[in-house]
């Protein structure tokens, strides 16, 4: 007979404000089993954990129910707990009366009773746990990083730096990500590219960061320690190990026409490009859907140009098979299109333009060699309006609900440097709200008012219509004068919302991480683990899990690596021993919990068994192997003749917690 | 917020629709309405004096007579905010009054002109005056 | 106080591990009030479910059954919710067969992050099954004292 200790937890006022605690461990005590039953402040505490270690051990306790916040919360603290007093940690069941009782409900009878009966479910559960041992899975010790902008980059070379291997794959031809556009960084202006691509250069050449440039990743098999994936590195028709990076080709390519995505199609490039100088890897790649020879197999003219003997028009698309202990996530974010949005006259005018695209026309390296030109006639505005919040905060349907957090800072930046460049323009931002929480955050928005003189003006565009002789008009509420404004704008700067890579969402379905409705990946808990997907082995860097800007990036980019390296130096990982097992004597070797087992862990074997009559005979039956196991319960209720039962989570526990449920 | 007062405005939101609170005051109803130089109260106003419960200047405003309906402010509120609907609803208040705000009897002739039709007049008095 | 003989539903909600027991979870860290009939067993996945289980709670005298689990294609064991998705289909129109209306039994998806969709996705059903009143079908009176 078991002997079952109940604890119950005020959580201070959090749970005592809306269950009477006392009422509850007094009806506990009277449940058949209980030989113990009490009440404290803060189980979780060293004093309520003392109470429980003492409990069992006085009591001769065989299981222990905690009445307290989710099992998400401290039931691995309560298991710890009792394991160090020599019960076995699986002989404990957490009833949730915080976050599924007291937080919900108002009244304190209706709270109680509830209480008690989700104590009276975690009894019935606890009467039939069996002691259970945790097994053993080992590490690979390398990790994938998956994206290689300044997030990517970041993770790998703090992996790397602890000495273990770390991969990145890029779908582009260069690592560097969005911040190799940006010409300036906020709030203290150092320029992108002279912080940007050292990092770059370290991760090329270290010897534990191996680059996969225009690649991606097509499967992922396994679990935290043991992921098996594919990565598909698609055909560049350059061979990356010949290419010396002179970019003799890129100059002598005949397709000249071909929109530059460095530059957001501002100017054209070749249809054999490096996307940039500073590109890692300083490698060519042909883009097929331009190039002739690929196309229509005339012209070779960079095969004949190249040195090295690079140009490989045969190349197709390669996968690669690698074994990793841990995969961080960093696809970052894209500006959303502005199309949709008509009153902003985006697509009307070559002059209204992202910011995005602002930052590339102010950029040394950009379509116009740093000087601020109207893209339509490139001539020098002389009136700029800055729109923000375009597409963010928006619960139209239009744009996305949130806010897209690094707008505020980088207009204000915009503005500044071009007061500071062209002190003969003048520059109006609107806002609704200037966000500028951060160190040294707000005095830069003060310094753009303050010190360049920017009209920041509470109110929004309303209306963005450009006029035949060039001129924009912008008409938009200034609410604090309580004025409509009409301005004449030579350029019109919008600041659109950013959301996360289209590639994120499948990624996530083949890692089996879950995101938010704005696919956004979901850390494992809002506040105290902002860096791990619910699944484990999978972690987050930069703004695939939120808006970020580069300072978050890099700092939950090294919040990222700590965790992997805490991963990575274990030699072996302790297995969820709540794995499926089947009773022998029942199965029948159907094959049914084969077929529905995503990991493969169920195999069958021909075993010997002794028949009645005191015969021997050998018969066909599933085993499981724990370390493969993952613990869904799939096969439970495939199984036909109900011999397979998941332990943790047995059908008659489950009945059992189904029954007191329904006793009431 | 008087009872009178409270009362008025849950009648306007329940005729238009709307919840005030969505707001969040960026002012793009105000920025793209054509008629702003027109109006008394900016469409941006009509939602925060709603919210207050500041029908009755409203009523009295001719704003709610200026409106030109467009539903521009409507279109563009990127939080489904839809001031028109407010304007309208008070519109209706105004016009459901009874033997308010409309003209006496003795005043009409003075305005009176050759195309008004005779029983427009009729009708306004049937409707008014009660 | 509520009335002593106001009709209060009992109702079973079975939840994933990953995303509906977390939602719950969230629901309760953001105060969103649900009705206190509702009383949730935690799963490892939705596909743990077994027709069984819901069949007994119906026998023991549940008036509704509910099971929550990850979004399609955001299963934690990625294909679990198909499953159960597939078994409850199957078991949901055997009991509209038997005399269980369809009402009182629902899948729904609700993420980690759906805090708000879970109460009221709670309240919804709550509603629905009070609305239907008590279950008398495959209740067994055995069970009753």
């Amino acid at each position: 007979m078991q002997k079952i200790g109940v604890f119950v937890c005020w959580c201070g006022s959090n749970i005592a404000q809306t269950v009477d605690v006392q009422a509850v461990s007094d009806a506990l005590a009277k449940e058949p089993g209980v030989v113990y039953s009490t009440n404290y402040q803060y189980m979780c505490s060293e004093a309520g954990q003392n109470l429980i270690k003492d409990a069992v051990k006085e009591y001769g306790l065989t299981g222990v129910v905690i009445c307290s916040c989710s099992p998400r919360m401290h039931e691995a603290t309560f298991r710890k707990a009792v394991a160090s007093v020599g019960l076995n940690p699986y002989m404990l069941e957490v009833a949730n009366i915080r976050e599924q009782c007291s937080w919900i409900h108002k009244d304190k009878a209706v709270g109680t009773e509830k209480a008690i009966i989700m104590g009276r479910a975690a009894i019935a559960k606890v009467m039939l746990n069996t002691p259970l041992q945790a097994g053993e899975s080992p590490v690979t010790k390398r990790a994938l990083v998956i994206g290689g902008g300044i997030a990517g980059i970041q993770t790998a070379l703090d992996i790397a730096e602890a000495g273990f291997d770390v991969d990145i794959v890029e779908k582009n031809p260069t690592i560097g990500g969005k911040m190799t556009q940006i010409d300036k960084t906020f709030p203290t202006l150092d320029c992108a590219a002279c912080i940007l691509t050292p990092k770059m250069v370290d991760c090329a050449q270290n010897e534990k960061i191996h680059i996969y440039s225009y690649s991606e990743v097509a499967e992922v098999k396994g679990f935290v320690g043991n992921f098996s994936v594919k990565i598909n590195k698609k055909a560049r028709y350059v061979d990356e190990n010949k290419c010396t990076g002179c970019g003799e080709c890129t100059t002598k390519c005949p397709m000249k026409n071909v929109p530059n995505e460095f530059n957001l199609g501002m100017d054209n490039r070749r249809a054999i490009y490096i996307p940039f100088a500073q590109a890692v890897p300083k490698v060519a790649t042909i883009d097929p859907n331009y190039c002739n020879m690929l196309k229509n197999g005339k012209c070779g003219l960079c095969a004949k140009v190249c040195g090295a003997g690079a140009i490989d028009y045969k190349q197709k698309d390669q996968i690669v098979e690698e074994k990793y202990g841990a995969i961080v996530v960093a696809t970052g974010y894209n500006p959303i299109k502005l199309d949709k949005f008509d009153e902003f006259g985006y697509s009307l005018s070559k002059d209204v333009i992202s910011s995005l695209e602002f930052e590339r026309l102010t950029n040394a390296a950009g379509p116009t060699s740093g000087t601020l030109l109207r893209p339509s006639d490139g001539k020098h505005p002389h009136t700029i309006v800055f729109v923000q919040c375009v597409g963010s905060r928006d619960t139209s349907g239009c744009g996305k609900p949130y806010c897209s957090k690094i707008c505020c800072m980088y207009t204000a930046k915009h503005a500044m440097l071009t007061r500071e460049k062209y002190p003969d323009t003048d520059v109006y931002v609107f806002y609704i709200d200037v966000r500028s929480p951060g160190k040294n955050y707000d005095e830069f928005y003060r310094r753009a008012v303050e010190q360049y003189g920017v009209h920041y003006i509470k109110g929004m565009v309303g209306k963005v219509a450009p006029r035949a002789d060039g001129k924009i008009l912008v008409q938009a509420s200034d609410l604090l004068a309580g004025d409509q404004l009409h301005i004449e704008a030579d350029l019109v700067v919008l600041a659109a919302a950013i959301e996360p890579d289209k590639t994120a969402r499948p990624l996530a379905t083949m890692l089996t991480a879950s995101m938010d409705t704005n696919d956004f990946f979901t850390e494992a808990h809002a506040k105290l683990r902002p860096v791990e997907s619910p699944t484990a082995g999978i972690f987050l860097s930069g703004a695939c899990q939120g808006p970020k800007d580069i300072p978050d990036t890099v700092s939950q980019a090294s919040a990222a690596a700590a965790k992997v390296i805490g991963l990575l130096v274990k030699d072996k990982l302790t297995t969820n021993p709540c794995t499926a097992q089947p009773n022998e004597m029942m199965c029948n070797g159907c094959s049914s919990c084969e077929k529905v087992c995503p990991y493969g862990a169920i195999t069958y074997v021909d075993k010997e068994f002794r028949m009645p009559d005191r015969t021997t005979r050998v018969r066909r039956v599933a085993s499981v192997n724990p370390a493969v196991c993952q613990g869904c319960g799939a096969c439970t209720v495939a199984c036909p003749s109900g011999a397979m039962d998941l332990k943790g989570f047995s059908n008659s526990q489950i009945m059992a917690e189904v029954d007191a449920i329904c006793q009431m | 917020m008087t009872p009178k007062e409270r009362e008025l405005k849950e009648q306007v939101l329940r005729m238009s629709g709307v919840d005030p609170l969505k707001c969040m005051r960026c002012g793009k109803c105000s920025g793209t309405c054509p008629n702003y130089d027109e109006m008394e109260y900016h469409p941006h106003q009509f939602v925060y004096m709603v919210e207050k419960g500041e029908i009755e200047k409203l009523m009295n405003s001719p704003s709610i007579f200026k409106c030109l309906s467009c539903f521009a402010c409507i279109e563009r509120c990127p939080r489904d905010v839809q001031p028109a609907k407010l304007v309208e609803a008070i519109r209706l208040l105004v016009i459901r009054q009874q033997g308010q705000n409309h003209l006496k009897a003795n005043e009409i002739p003075a305005l009176l002109d050759e195309d008004m039709p005779q029983q427009a007049l009729v009708t306004a008095f049937r409707k008014y005056t009660k | 106080m509520s009335n002593v003989n106001e009709f209060k539903p009992k109702i079973v909600a079975f939840c994933c591990n990953w995303c509906s027991y977390a939602g719950a979870d969230l629901a309760g860290t953001n105060r969103l009030s649900y009705p206190a009939d509702v009383k949730i067993i935690r799963v490892p996945c939705s596909c743990r479910v077994n027709p069984m289980f819901i069949l007994r709670a119906f026998q023991r005298g549940a008036d509704g059954v509910i099971l929550c689990g990850c979004h399609p294609g955001d299963c934690h064991y990625t294909t679990g919710n198909y499953y159960a998705r597939r078994r409850m289909t199957l078991l949901f129109s055997m009991l509209d067969f038997l005399g269980i209306e369809k009402e009182r039994t629902r899948v729904e998806w609700v993420s980690a992050a759906e805090g708000a969709k879970f109460a009221a996705t709670m309240n919804d059903f709550v509603a629905t099954v009070t609305a239907l009143g008590e279950n008398k079908r495959l209740e067994d009176l055995r069970c009753k004292e």
